[in-house]
């Protein structure tokens, strides 16, 4: 019996990973071939980018922060507290603020498009769109990812920009470090390979918040339940999946640029 | 399983596939589908002429949207043959099928309306894709929304709308490009007894005035016989009942039972029909 469930389990999971492929690809490749929605591209970078720059600002700045607040506390038992400028635009741009965003925008916008498209499926509206003569992976899909790995590539600036402001506050206002030496630490420490990585990274956390959510949006079964259900997927799986993508991602990053 | 006075009551055996008409809108063959089981539809055969109009009967929950569904290409066959204008569809891909739908028109079960967009905006839904200029969107969802008696619901949404006013609104979506055939999915389910004759008398009125062919799901036998015993009278703006023992020559029945069609045929013979089934369903 148990392995009889594990071999279910096994070919879900299986045939999700191929459906999953199929859709992601299908909606990529929507762009090259018309007609292409890009009023509806506009409308979902007004909803993603703009909608979600205040929470990506906010936690970037308090990111900062706090990196801010722990670095210089290890780094004064070695007199380095100079060095925390460096330290935080340096975890900022690599790492924090690309992972940070793509976790945040993930938990609004993941779960928002697949709580939408869940519902025009459930209420018939998809079948509708269908009925009308128009395509919903390249009306509702297509856009939503092209707009979110585009908005994502901006937000993660912004988390960046605004994280080094938020450790530079903490600098000056709570450490009583000199501004200037801050952000001149901060600064002079990027290399391009640095800036590379941090803008790398949210090109692909966008493709996956965007065709993750979608992907479950679309697949919703079973009434407003099922809208529910999928909406979780959607974030749990986008979220964990960004975590691991940037693992994989930073490991091929530092072997290119070592 | 039915049960009747005489017993345990089992659907005869599906009625053979008539021949299709020449230049039949629609014409299934030996149309299967299942969804992870037993089988929803077998051996599925029938046809829709120009200007018919095709009432499919069954209880609940026996295949019919399923089988509306099929027609459009919204889901695919197992097996068989679907031909829609006469093309091919059971296996045409996706992106072929869209320029044929766009020549059909469907009202779902519950409206379907995109409830984000106004009720001028989902009536010109297809309009809008297509790039049509403002000015002409907006006589032609004028035309069409005055068609259903609903013009004054011109800008408001889907939300603030009664059942029958979506189902209405709905009808007038599926009406706007004046098309080849029509889908109606139970048009009057869940609705009250004066909502219901609305809704009925405008597809009468569609079907006198336009003469679209359509496929209209229900099991409510009441709708069926009024659509099959009343006409449009253009000049008192109504639907009147034709004359004693008259019925529309091109409304006629189709039944589902258990997955196959039991009974295609007209009022009469489907009131003289022999078959336990259909006789347990008219009583």
């Amino acid at each position: 019996m148990a392995i009889k469930n594990i071999d279910t389990t096994a070919k879900q999971l299986v045939l999700t990973v191929q459906d999953y492929s199929v859709f992601a690809w299908r909606a990529m490749g929507n762009l090259f071939r018309p007609p292409v929605y890009w009023t509806d591209f506009l409308v979902q970078s007004d909803i993603i980018g703009v909608g979600s720059a205040s929470i990506v600002l906010l936690s970037g700045f308090f990111t900062g922060g706090v990196l801010a607040l722990q670095s210089s506390a290890t780094l004064s038992a070695f007199g380095a507290i100079a060095m925390t400028g460096r330290f935080v635009s340096l975890t900022m741009i690599r790492e924090l603020g690309a992972v940070l965003t793509g976790v945040m925008v993930s938990g609004r916008n993941a779960s928002s498009m697949a709580s939408e498209l869940g519902s025009m499926v459930v209420t018939e509206q998809i079948d509708a769109m269908r009925a009308l003569g128009v395509d919903p992976m390249r009306k509702l899909v297509t856009p939503r990812i092209y707009a979110c790995i585009a908005m994502l590539f901006f937000l993660t600036i912004v988390a960046d920009a605004f994280g080094i402001l938020g450790g530079g506050a903490v600098q000056v206002f709570m450490n009583h470090q000199n501004g200037t030496q801050y952000f001149s630490m901060a600064w002079e420490s990027l290399r391009f390979p640095d800036i590379v990585q941090g803008l790398v990274k949210p090109l692909f956390f966008g493709y996956i918040i965007a065709s993750i959510g979608c992907f479950y949006g679309m697949r919703t079964t079973g009434g407003t339940q099922g809208v529910g259900r999928s909406t979780i997927q959607a974030v749990v799986t986008s979220s964990v999946l960004i975590i691991f993508v940037d693992f994989l991602l930073t490991r091929a990053l530092l072997a290119l640029f070592a | 399983m039915m049960e009747s006075e005489d017993g345990p009551l089992t659907p005869a055996p599906a009625v053979a596939s008539p021949p299709a008409h020449d230049g039949a809108v629609v014409a299934f063959s030996g149309v299967s589908i299942a969804f992870d089981g037993p089988p929803v539809l077998e051996e599925i055969g029938f046809s829709v002429a120009p200007g018919e109009t095709r009432i499919l009967l069954g209880p609940a929950g026996v295949g019919k949207s399923v089988l509306l569904k099929l027609v459009n290409g919204l889901l695919r066959p197992d097996q068989g043959s679907i031909r829609l204008f006469g093309r091919e569809i059971a296996r045409m891909p996706e992106e072929g099928l869209f320029p044929l739908r766009t020549r059909t028109g469907m009202v779902f079960q519950e409206g379907a309306l995109f409830d984000s967009l106004s009720v001028r905006d989902n009536v010109a839904y297809q309009l809008i894709q297509e790039r049509v200029p403002d000015e002409e969107i907006d006589r032609r969802v004028r035309d069409t929304l005055r068609f259903v008696e609903l013009e004054e619901t011109f800008s408001l949404f889907p939300s603030s709308l009664s059942g029958g006013m979506r189902r209405r609104v709905a009808i007038a979506r599926a009406l706007i490009r004046q098309p080849e055939l029509l889908l109606y999915d139970s048009p009057t389910g869940g609705l009250d007894p004066v909502t219901s004759t609305t809704i009925i008398e405008l597809i009468v009125k569609e079907r006198d005035v336009y003469k679209t062919p359509s496929i209209l799901v229900t099991h409510r036998l009441q709708d069926a016989f009024t659509l099959c015993t009343h006409r449009f009278d253009a000049e008192e703006n109504r639907m009147v009942p034709l004359p004693e023992g008259q019925t529309d020559p091109q409304t006629t029945f189709l039944m589902l039972a258990e997955g196959r069609m039991i009974f295609d045929g007209s009022l009469h013979q489907l009131l003289r029909s022999e078959n336990a089934f259909v006789r347990e369903f008219l009583q």
